[in-house]
């Protein structure tokens, strides 16, 4: 097996910082003036029921979406207030791991993993391009797919051709917008392993949006309980889950049902 | 809490929806002009665009052209043997097929073909977040999928266009050996003696136009899509739609222009 170094959490550096953050889609408040701080090497899992407002939480973060009113500094930067060269400069930093993978259809795996370096990285050989994708594809498990199409992959593998597609850029931060959602027990479980391993062998943050307990559980040093556009708590898993609210309890409740 | 519908329209909601989208539509093709002479280029994806438009499309316009080519001789035909004018037939037919059918053929036909197949397919990748991951990626989507595309519409459909009035004459041709003795070249010749440089120059403009009609509103409809699958199908759709809608406009208003030069 696999050994990695003991990660470690910096609490002094923060890498994503959120405050007072709001969003509405027309008639509709989806963030109610949330904050919250990750730090260097910690992993948040943000669990909520669908529609809580998860998924447009890391779309912010990433620039994808705009806030209403509130700040969000990532690695530094404000990301509403940056011009396109300089936030495609953060992306570079951030990678994003999206629910249903978004693969590129046309292209092979290979293809879809070679695109963001390609893309980004200029004047680079043919030799390094394929040692960065095969070293990737390695580390989720899946060297022998490299030449399949993405309709060829199951749901898993799909996942982590997602994840592998992200690593290539070494991000210092990972956005999982719901890994696990759609899997079996088992399958889920080798993702949640696998975002571990990206946390200890990559060094990265990570903010892992989900409504699947296990996966917040094992995954999250920290979960951020996100109810009706707010955080109801947030905390490591224990704390949160004895609390005695009867919004938090009844959460888990209905997960449990 | 949702608060309550409380939005105000300026005129009317459909009116306002359609002069936003008009305003929506107007700065998606302003951004084309902007990042379309902004590096990098793609030149490697344009020409791969414009080979795939042009190689999917050929066996359907080569098709469609020989038809047309034999069904507008065979109905010219009765008209001028009345006079005993049928040794105008090439002419004839060169002036149609050259100043109008082959580059409005072609960009009725790649309307439905390309047009579509642009709305789907960044469609699709809109719905299930390609768009999303490139742009996560730092990777501008706009300029690798639009610019390109559009690109390379207006690049191949010029090109298809005088392919198709090429064998729209070979197929009128067919139909002419078969009742006169005339051989190709001496037809071609006919045919071409009463094309002017404005008749080409005026059909080439023509399909440049048509082919940047077909390919930016492919991508707009695709490139705005919503809705999921069924999102996916209405942006294909409406492509088509507006493309045909629009090229009939412009083929009016590209004639009108093209007559007050002819006759100034």
């Amino acid at each position: 097996m696999e050994k990695y170094s003991r990660h470690i959490i910096n609490k002094n550096e923060t890498v994503i910082s959120i405050s007072k953050l709001y969003k509405s889609f027309d008639n509709l408040e989806v963030l109610k003036g949330i904050s919250f701080d990750l730090y260097k090497g910690e992993n948040i899992a943000v669990l909520g029921k669908s529609g809580s407002g998860k998924s447009v939480l890391i779309k912010i973060i990433s620039g994808l979406l705009s806030p209403d009113k509130g700040k969000v500094i990532v690695l530094g930067q404000d990301v509403a207030n940056l011009n396109r060269k300089n936030l495609d400069n953060l992306r570079l930093r951030i990678g994003f791991s999206f629910q249903n993978s978004a693969l590129y259809d046309s292209m092979n795996v290979y293809e879809n993993l070679a695109f963001p370096l390609t893309m980004n990285v200029k004047n680079l050989s043919k030799n390094k391009i394929d040692n960065a994708v095969e070293e990737v594809l390695d580390s989720v498990g899946l060297l022998e797919k490299i030449n399949q199409m993405p309709s060829d992959l199951s749901g898993g593998q799909r996942k982590r051709i997602g994840i592998a597609r992200t690593l290539i850029l070494n991000p210092e931060i990972m956005l999982y917008d719901e890994p696990t959602s759609g899997l079996d027990p088992i399958t889920s479980a080798g993702i949640i392993k696998l975002i571990n391993k990206v946390q200890q062998k990559y060094n990265t943050s990570s903010l892992i949006i989900t409504h699947d307990l296990t996966c917040a559980k094992r995954s999250g040093n920290r979960i951020a309980l996100l109810n009706d556009g707010i955080f109801l708590k947030v905390g490591e898993f224990d704390e949160v889950f004895n609390n005695n609210n009867e919004q938090i309890k009844g959460f888990f409740n209905y997960n449990f049902l | 809490m949702n608060k309550p519908d409380s939005k105000k329209y300026v005129i009317s909601r459909g009116i306002d929806d359609f002069l936003m989208d008009i305003n929506k539509a107007y700065k998606f093709i302003m951004l084309f002009f902007k990042d379309v002479f902004k590096r990098p280029f793609h030149l490697r994806e344009i020409i791969h665009q414009s080979y795939e438009i042009g190689i999917r499309s050929l066996g359907l316009i080569t098709l469609t052209g020989f038809i047309i080519g034999i069904v507008f001789t065979k109905q010219s035909r009765p008209a001028l043997e009345d006079f005993g004018a049928t040794s105008w037939l090439p002419s004839l037919i060169g002036i149609a097929v050259i100043r109008a059918l082959g580059p409005l053929v072609t960009a009725l036909i790649s309307a439905g073909k390309i047009g579509s197949g642009i709305g789907a397919e960044l469609g699709s990748m809109r719905v299930t977040e390609q768009i999303d991951a490139m742009e996560v990626s730092a990777i501008n989507p706009f300029k690798y999928l639009v610019v390109t595309r559009v690109m390379a519409t207006t690049i191949a459909i010029p090109i298809l266009s005088f392919y198709c009035s090429f064998v729209g004459l070979l197929g009128s041709y067919f139909n002419v050996h078969a009742h006169e003795s005339i051989g190709l070249i001496s037809y071609y010749q006919h045919a071409f003696s009463s094309i002017s440089f404005l008749d080409i120059s005026g059909s080439a403009v023509k399909a440049v136009v048509y082919g940047f009609t077909i390919g930016i509103v492919g991508a707009y409809k695709g490139f705005n899509a919503t809705q999921g699958t069924r999102g996916v199908g209405k942006a294909a759709n409406e492509a088509v739609v507006l493309s045909i809608f629009l090229i009939f406009i412009e083929e009016l208003a590209i004639v009108q222009v093209i007559n007050f030069i002819r006759y100034f």
